[in-house]
């Protein structure tokens, strides 16, 4: 390759290429059109729906002063007379999102390797299976919780099957995406070292995918534990009945009370799960990081 | 620790070494595991036994929810198909408009919160806010907007807004500030710093910095990231009407509470066709631009 100095290029040589590469220096006419028309649209479509929802109006602006008195009412926070009916629902947040993801967790598994197209040669079954997946997680959390509580009654167990329902469709497709993306080759190895079908996923399929699991269920552990702190709009049990309970009432200083120990408990829950896949998950990982037995083997030989 | 101690008094021999200090690692690795699953045996125990569940209730509950689900799509008969359907549906144009709301609510609750989101991701990035102050106010502001859920900030503003879909708007808006700017600034943390640099050595200011250095390298990320909470916010837009915060989901909820089950079976058919068509068209979106984009980059 011959160098290029900047003196050299001249304007012929820019008009000569700006010839045979029109895309590198500028757009081209069709694409400047549709740049321009999703611009207008965009900010068309914009402000229809400002205007179609009212936000011009006097209406919406004469809100701010009630917004200010309210946020302004939430502060101090007060309720802590009830404070241990709440830590009570709390409790049952937790123990819906717990149960919840668990079981749908470990329900997931079976069906993720039904959905694999790799793990599952029979390609209307696979297909089946994904769909299936996607019309249990189409429907909100709220959606599915109602259903639940309008056939079985009102409480938690509604909640915690409405947290399975949507926690199985979402985990059997990341877990299939998984397993689909596994390496071929230690398979290969039990195959050809005489494994049967069980052996292959035992010992080719899981030591790989069984990370990627547990991370993927950690992850909608956090999830479901934002999922139900709100299930209980709807009578699903948790701290969400309270809330709305209260919000509904006009009892914000009680609400932010609420408000507060959610935000509490999901940050806990946050920092818990990426403590727990740290140590757990990539476990080993992070524990020869700064600990590896050789090295302080070999350090203390050489003192 | 017995090794050094030892190591002090006389040398030992390394594999002898080697075999302690590996004892000494597999034992704690041991002690986390067995310490891991007491902790999770008894938090599932005090689960079990705080929430009240019971596979009885669970079992009991299932073919009253099946029964349920299918009462829900028990109005079409082969017989008499086209008349069925169009009975079925008989409210089809004003679920239409309310599942319209909902669209538009989702609409504009990403664009304005991903704006917001987007400006904001700025300050809540170590490499790029200017001072540390102002990167933690950022991210503590994102972080609350975030942690509450969408619904509880559309209960709130069910107050001052009035019932309506600006409610259900405002809380989307929040919701999509947080989680976006939360998103955007985790991107903004992994740029090649170098056309930073470049600008600041070509004597640009902070906002030069961010419009050509730092906007060209994350931008791809931001439209796949945007596309994405699209589809989540049309999901969440569904169920706003729940609390009165507008949409499909008022029409939705006086169907399940009235039992009406025919009714509850073709909003839910209307919500469900909705939410994948925008989910599948957001991945094949975010796939084309993100393919397209490191195919020019």
């Amino acid at each position: 390759m011959s160098s290029v100095k900047l003196a050299d290029i001249t304007p012929e040589i820019i008009a000569k290429d700006r010839e045979r590469f029109p895309r590198v220096f500028s757009l081209t006419v069709a694409d400047q059109c549709l740049r321009w028309f999703l611009w207008v649209g965009g900010v068309l479509v914009i402000f229809y729906c400002l205007n179609r929802f009212g936000f011009f109006s006097e209406r919406f602006w004469g809100a701010f002063p009630r917004m200010g008195i309210m946020f302004a009412q939430m502060f101090p926070p007060t309720g802590f007379d009830q404070l241990g009916e709440y830590t009570n629902a709390i409790g049952e947040t937790l123990a819906m999102a717990f149960i919840g993801s668990l079981a749908g967790g470990i329900l997931a598994i079976p069906f993720a390797f039904l959905a694999s197209k790799n793990m599952m040669p029979f390609r209307p079954v696979q297909f089946g299976t994904r769909r299936f997946a996607d019309i249990l997680r189409a429907s909100d959390y709220l959606i599915w919780g109602l259903i639940f509580v309008r056939a079985m009654g009102l409480g938690p167990i509604p909640g915690i099957m409405a947290i399975i329902v949507i926690d199985t469709g979402i985990l059997i497709t990341l877990y299939s995406e998984a397993i689909e993306n596994i390496d071929r080759k230690p398979i290969d190895g039990i195959k050809a070292s005489g494994g049967g079908r069980l052996e292959v996923i035992r010992y080719g399929v899981i030591p790989q995918v069984l990370p990627v699991l547990l991370s993927n269920a950690l992850y909608m552990f956090e999830s479901n534990t934002r999922a139900a702190t709100i299930l209980g709009i709807v009578g699903a049990g948790g701290i969400g009945f309270l809330l709305s309970d209260n919000l509904r009432a006009f009892e914000f200083s009680n609400a932010a009370t609420i408000i507060i120990m959610i935000i509490i408990v999901v940050y806990g829950i946050d920092y818990l799960s990426k403590r727990l896949r740290e140590r757990f998950i990539y476990g080993d990982a992070v524990l020869q990081g700064h600990d590896r037995p050789m090295d302080r083997a070999a350090a203390q030989m050489k003192k | 620790m017995p090794s050094e101690t030892a190591s002090q008094t006389a040398p030992m021999d390394i594999v002898t070494q080697f075999e302690i200090a590996r004892s000494d690692y597999l034992g704690r690795k041991r002690m986390y595991l067995v310490l891991f699953w007491v902790a999770f045996v008894v938090s599932l125990a005090l689960a079990v036994w705080h929430s009240g569940f019971s596979i009885v209730e669970v079992v009991d509950g299932l073919p009253r929810t099946t029964e349920f689900i299918v009462r829900m799509y028990s109005a079409l008969t082969i017989e008499n198909f086209y008349a069925d359907l169009i009975d079925w549906f008989w409210g089809f144009e004003e679920w239409l408009d309310a599942l319209f709301v909902s669209l538009l609510m989702a609409f504009l609750a990403t664009v304005i919160g991903t704006t917001l989101g987007g400006t904001l991701s700025f300050y809540a990035s170590r490499n790029l806010a200017k001072n540390y102050a102002v990167y933690f106010v950022t991210r503590r502001i994102l972080e609350i907007a975030r942690t509450v859920p969408d619904i509880v900030w559309a209960l709130i503003f069910i107050y001052p807004f009035g019932v309506g879909p600006v409610a259900g708007i405002l809380a989307l808006t929040i919701h999509t500030t947080g989680a976006q700017g939360k998103l955007f600034a985790e991107v903004n943390e992994n740029i090649d710093h170098k056309p930073i640099d470049g600008i600041r050595a070509a004597g640009g200011n902070w906002f030069e910095e961010i419009r050509f250095a730092v906007v060209p390298q994350v931008m791809p990320n931001f439209i796949s990231y945007t596309f994405w909470r699209l589809a989540l916010n049309v999901q969440a837009a569904t169920v706003m009407g729940f609390v009165g915060a507008g949409g499909i989901g008022y029409e939705l909820i006086n169907a399940v509470k009235l039992l009406y089950f025919l009714d509850t079976g073709a909003i839910l058919l209307m919500i469900i066709c909705t939410v994948f068509l925008i989910d599948m068209a957001s991945e094949k979106l975010r796939h084309r631009i993100i393919g397209k984009e490191t195919l020019i980059g």
